[in-house]
């Protein structure tokens, strides 16, 4: 490429100019970074739900609880391979600001069903020998600075008065959809702890269905099994479940689309107009390369390089500046279950970026093509 | 009377033993050198010499435009070779006015405006800057044209604004770059016209640069630069 | 002492093709602001304006929201009982409340989402007075009815007048609709509180909250002082607003947290576009500046003009922007809201406060893309420019 010391001296000309052109392909990727970052946060209990999982609640309404006794009914219906069942706490630590979800588990069988998520075997043991014992994800353990051995006190909603946990244990995930934000507490200590009224509830069931089977057909199984009883159920796959949620947050995939289109928009008038004013300005020069045997081809590619260059090293920018964004952690401190960069998003962007240069470069590497030597060299 | 000698304060302009040097990298170029010259009140004093001699150099520093590297400029008693850059603005805009070899207006301004400007600076109402406005388009021959924007307006027309901008505010002196480079014959004879009535009619003092020895013809004296020094 | 603003508007009018670029890149960053703000206030609106300054609110002491508190007859009575709540032509205005959510198919996409249930006694609508009743009627208590909120008749499918619907194993009729002026009652559908107690099998007689309207605006004060040396009365008392202002906070954070950063990397990009056009203005009008110099005005004066032309690109961007932003005033939308674990719908609301932001940050803006090259322009050497051929 012995044309690169012309590229350069081109771009780097007007330096200024350069930079800021640059800054606002930087800028505008990492905007779109950052929108499809919110868009996968929204999305991520979709993303983690477990193709072979699925939800059983109270048909009724989703805060209604379902009785512990439907376990053995619930293992025996064909299809089921594991069970395991959850209290939602919704206990406030410290400050009603502070968000994070709280669910009390049946420690024996609940990694089994969530078999996602990481936790040393030392620390695993720990918890199972303390009835008083937590496991917290990491994200908000690292949030709160909660230890191993430190104690949480939770003030309770749903279920009032003053709870103290013990920390025995952190979990990670392998995926970077995996919601690391629960705190999770045992069951038993619930049950042992609850007024009266509390009576072996049970919040939700969650079914792992054996391979091979048809998650239709058992969650009709489940639901036809506690039909017409005091507590009905409503089975579903824990992607739809989570669809459904992610749908009640209404209209932020539209909210994206708007605000990408405008910057998409504006970022293509600003780099269309710089090229152009950068071609104009060096007419005379373009000439001259034609006078010296340049052809209208080189001329147009000489232009359109430059443009596609400036895109690709400005979108990298902004790329790799929402990369790091993300590893700062969820700005809204809590309410975002999960805070990453999809690989498909990296991969929309540059190819966003690298088409806003080729479609700004256009007009004006045409304009510079069809130059014609004698009109240029009249305007110097 | 121009005067080479060192003599007393009495003449307008006064420069007395100016040098001026520009460092290009590692090299000095000395582009004046030793200069003395005094202008009295009402004179036309044309300087000429080849490129790169250092008039527009000398006239750069009589307006204020650029300090000397040695020496020393008197214009009206004051000393302006070691004032500030904001009290040298200040000093031009009441003592310089400045004629270009390209006109300088500014494009997006109707040729009123583009003569109003200096009128800015001083603490005229906006009547009496009308009026002062006024009464330079006629001198210059233009009334009818005060609201046509440069684009609008030929060569000549566009310096004869560019010469109204120049007088408004009634400077010491006037300095032209030259004021005739750009002009057809004809235009240029207009223009030099009009310089010699501010000369003879109004007493205006003009210092002017110029190439074009039928523009040196009108002035009182030429003087002649060559590598930075001044010989007659 | 200064150059004349017509300089700048000229200018501005001459370099149009560059200078609409950043009007549009500002319009557009002011846009997105403009709709973030709208988008919380409006929320912040709806859920406010469920609660009136003349009401009082009670819950059980400690309790974080009103699904997590009750009420019991006896401490109901010692409410009715107080000095401090006005009394009606039928008695004391006091209604006790229980709030359930139960799942309802969206009529958009048909999957579930949920709703507010709030079981209330005929006393609602006095207490809560910007309730009012548009068609049909409201329920009669003992009777499986329901009355819907504006908001949620829209949103759900089949919950119109006349429709039957199915909670908890009942069949309910709707018999009337009403419009809580906007407020997140317009999301909810009531009925009778005994009968949405006994169909979720939640003890009888027991009430999460009691809405009053108090005997004077004054009377909050007095009332939690009567019931803080009552030891029946484990209660926490405050006015309707407040408790819905905290209610809110959650998600009204959420929502101007990322919108403010979104509306931040938006401005970024605009100062950019900003900074470009002013700064090959600039190189454009070198000649000019450095004639203007010349003439004897000093760097400050072409600096001011530069920032003033700066600041007029960025007001018109600002005043695009905000008109674009506009038609979203009224638009209603829908989201969960976090704190109540159901579905609300709100209108954006595009305020006169909030405008004024988007037209500050339109002209920081202009500011910042204005001053350096600005600067740049009052530093350009006099002697060199004018030589600049």
């Amino acid at each position: 490429m012995k044309f690169l010391p012309l590229l350069f001296a081109n771009l780097t000309r007007r330096k200024v100019r350069t930079t800021l052109t640059l800054g606002s392909f930087a800028v505008a990727l990492f905007l779109f970074c950052l929108l499809v970052t919110i868009r996968a946060a929204f999305n991520s209990g979709i993303d983690a739900a477990g193709a072979d999982r699925m939800l059983v609640i109270n048909k009724v309404s989703l805060i209604q609880p379902l009785p512990i006794a439907y376990r053995e009914k619930l293992q025996r219906v064909p299809g089921v391979q594991d069970l395991t069942y959850a209290n939602w706490f919704g206990g406030v630590y410290q400050d009603e600001k502070n968000f994070f979800a709280q669910f009390a588990i049946d420690a024996d069988t609940y990694r089994t069903v969530y078999s996602e998520f990481i936790v040393p075997p030392d620390q695993w043991q720990a918890f199972l020998a303390d009835k008083q014992g937590a496991v917290i994800g990491k994200a908000t353990a690292d949030r709160y600075g909660f230890k191993i051995g430190d104690r949480v006190p939770l003030k309770g909603g749903g279920f009032p008065g003053d709870w103290e946990f013990n920390v025995r244990g952190i979990y990670t995930a392998r995926r970077p959809s995996d919601d690391l934000t629960q705190f999770w507490f045992r069951w038993d200590y619930l049950k042992e702890k609850a007024p009266p009224w509390f009576a072996n509830q049970v919040g939700w069931y969650t079914v792992r269905i054996a391979p091979g089977s048809d998650a239709v057909k058992v969650a009709k199984s489940i639901d036809e099994i506690f039909a017409n009883s005091a507590w009905e159920t409503r089975t579903q796959t824990e992607s739809a479940f989570m669809a459904s949620f992610a749908e009640q947050m209404g209209n932020v995939e539209f909210l994206m689309i708007a605000i990408g289109s405008v910057v998409f928009f504006t970022l293509l008038l600003v780099t269309g107009n710089t090229m152009a004013t950068s071609v104009r300005e060096r007419t005379g020069e373009l000439a001259i390369l034609k006078t010296v045997g340049f052809t209208d081809a080189s001329v147009l590619a000489l232009v359109m390089i430059e443009s596609v260059l400036l895109a690709a090293i400005g979108g990298a920018l902004g790329i790799a500046a929402g990369k790091g964004f993300t590893l700062l952690g969820d700005p809204t401190k809590g309410m975002l279950v999960a805070f990453y960069l999809p690989a498909s998003g990296v991969a929309a962007g540059a190819a966003l970026s690298l088409s806003v240069g080729v479609i700004a470069g256009l007009l004006p590497a045409l304009t510079a093509m069809r130059l014609q030597v004698v009109d240029a060299l009249r305007r110097l | 009377m121009v005067q080479l000698g060192t003599n007393g304060n009495s003449h307008l302009i006064a420069a007395r033993d100016v040098a001026k040097t520009y460092r290009r990298g590692s090299e000095e170029l000395h582009v004046l050198q030793g200069v003395n010259l005094a202008v009295d009140k009402g004179e036309f004093v044309a300087f000429m010499g080849p490129s790169g001699s250092g008039k527009t150099t000398l006239l750069n520093l009589l307006g204020g435009l650029d300090v000397p590297s040695a020496g020393s400029i008197t214009v009206a008693g004051d000393e302006i070779s070691r004032l500030s850059r904001a009290k040298l603005t200040a000093w031009r805009a009441r003592h310089v006015g400045f004629v270009f070899q390209m006109y300088n207006l500014i494009p997006v301004l109707s040729a009123f405006r583009n003569i109003e400007l200096p009128l800015l600076l001083s603490p005229l109402s906006g009547a009496d800057r009308r009026q002062h406005v006024q009464t330079v388009l006629k001198v210059v021959g233009l009334e009818g044209r005060a609201d046509h924007k440069p684009r609008e307006l030929s060569g000549g027309q566009q310096q004869r604004v560019a010469i109204a901008r120049a007088i408004v505010a009634d400077p010491t002196f006037l300095l032209c770059d030259e004021p005739t480079g750009d002009l057809d014959r004809r235009s240029a004879d207009e223009i030099l016209d009009l310089l010699e009535r501010l000369v003879s009619e109004l007493g205006k003092t003009i210092l002017m640069v110029t190439h074009d020895p039928r523009a040196a013809e009108r002035a009182h004296a030429t003087l002649h630069l060559d590598k930075g020094v001044l010989t007659n | 002492m200064a150059l004349p603003l017509i300089y700048n508007f000229e200018s501005v009018r001459v370099r149009w093709a560059s200078t609409v670029v950043a009007v549009l890149g500002i319009a557009g960053s002011v846009g997105v602001f403009v709709a973030m703000l709208a988008l919380a206030r409006g929320f912040q609106a709806a859920l406010v304006s469920s609660g009136s300054e003349h009401n009082a609110m009670v819950r059980r002491a400690g309790a974080t929201s009103e699904m997590d508190s009750a009420i019991t007859l006896e401490q109901l009575r010692a409410i009715e009982d107080s000095t401090e709540v006005m009394r009606g032509a039928d008695g004391p205005l006091v209604s006790p409340e229980v709030v359930v959510v139960a799942a309802l198919p969206l009529a958009k996409t048909g999957t579930d989402a949920m709703v507010q249930l709030r079981g209330v006694s005929l006393k609602a609508l006095a207490v809560h007075d910007k309730v009012k009743i548009v068609n049909g009627r409201f329920f009669t208590p003992g009777l499986f009815e329901l009355t819907v909120g504006k908001n949620a008749k829209n949103a759900y499918r089949g919950v119109a007048v006349g429709d039957e619907v199915k909670l908890g194993g009942t069949v309910w009729k709707v018999v009337g609709s009403f419009d809580a002026g906007g407020s997140a009652f317009d999301s909810e559908i009531w009925l009778d509180a005994n009968l949405l107690n006994a169909t979720y099998q939640r003890p009888t007689g027991i009430h999460q909250s009691v809405a009053a309207r108090l005997a004077g605006d004054d009377a909050v004060g007095a009332l939690e002082r009567r019931f803080a040396t009552d030891p029946r009365m484990k209660v926490r008392v405050e006015r309707e607003t407040d408790y819905y202002k905290r209610a809110s906070q959650q998600m009204t954070t959420f929502i101007t947290v990322l919108g403010s950063l979104v509306a931040l990397v938006m401005a970024l990009g605009a100062v950019f576009a900003a900074l470009n056009t002013m700064y090959s203005a600039v190189a454009e009008r070198s000649r000019e500046i450095a004639t203007i110099r010349a003439l004897g005005f000093g760097e400050g004066a072409v600096v001011l003009s530069f920032v003033i032309e700066a600041l007029l690109v960025a007001l018109a961007g600002g005043i695009v922007g905000c008109l674009a932003a506009l038609p979203l005033n009224g638009l209603v939308t829908q989201t969960l809201n976090f704190q109540t674990f159901s579905h609300l719908s709100f209108a954006f609301r595009v305020t006169p406060e909030v405008v004024g932001w988007g037209i500050a940050f339109a002209l920081f803006m202009g500011l910042v893309g204005g001053l350096p090259p600005a600067v740049r322009a009052a530093r350009v050497p006099v002697v060199v420019a004018l030589r600049d051929l």
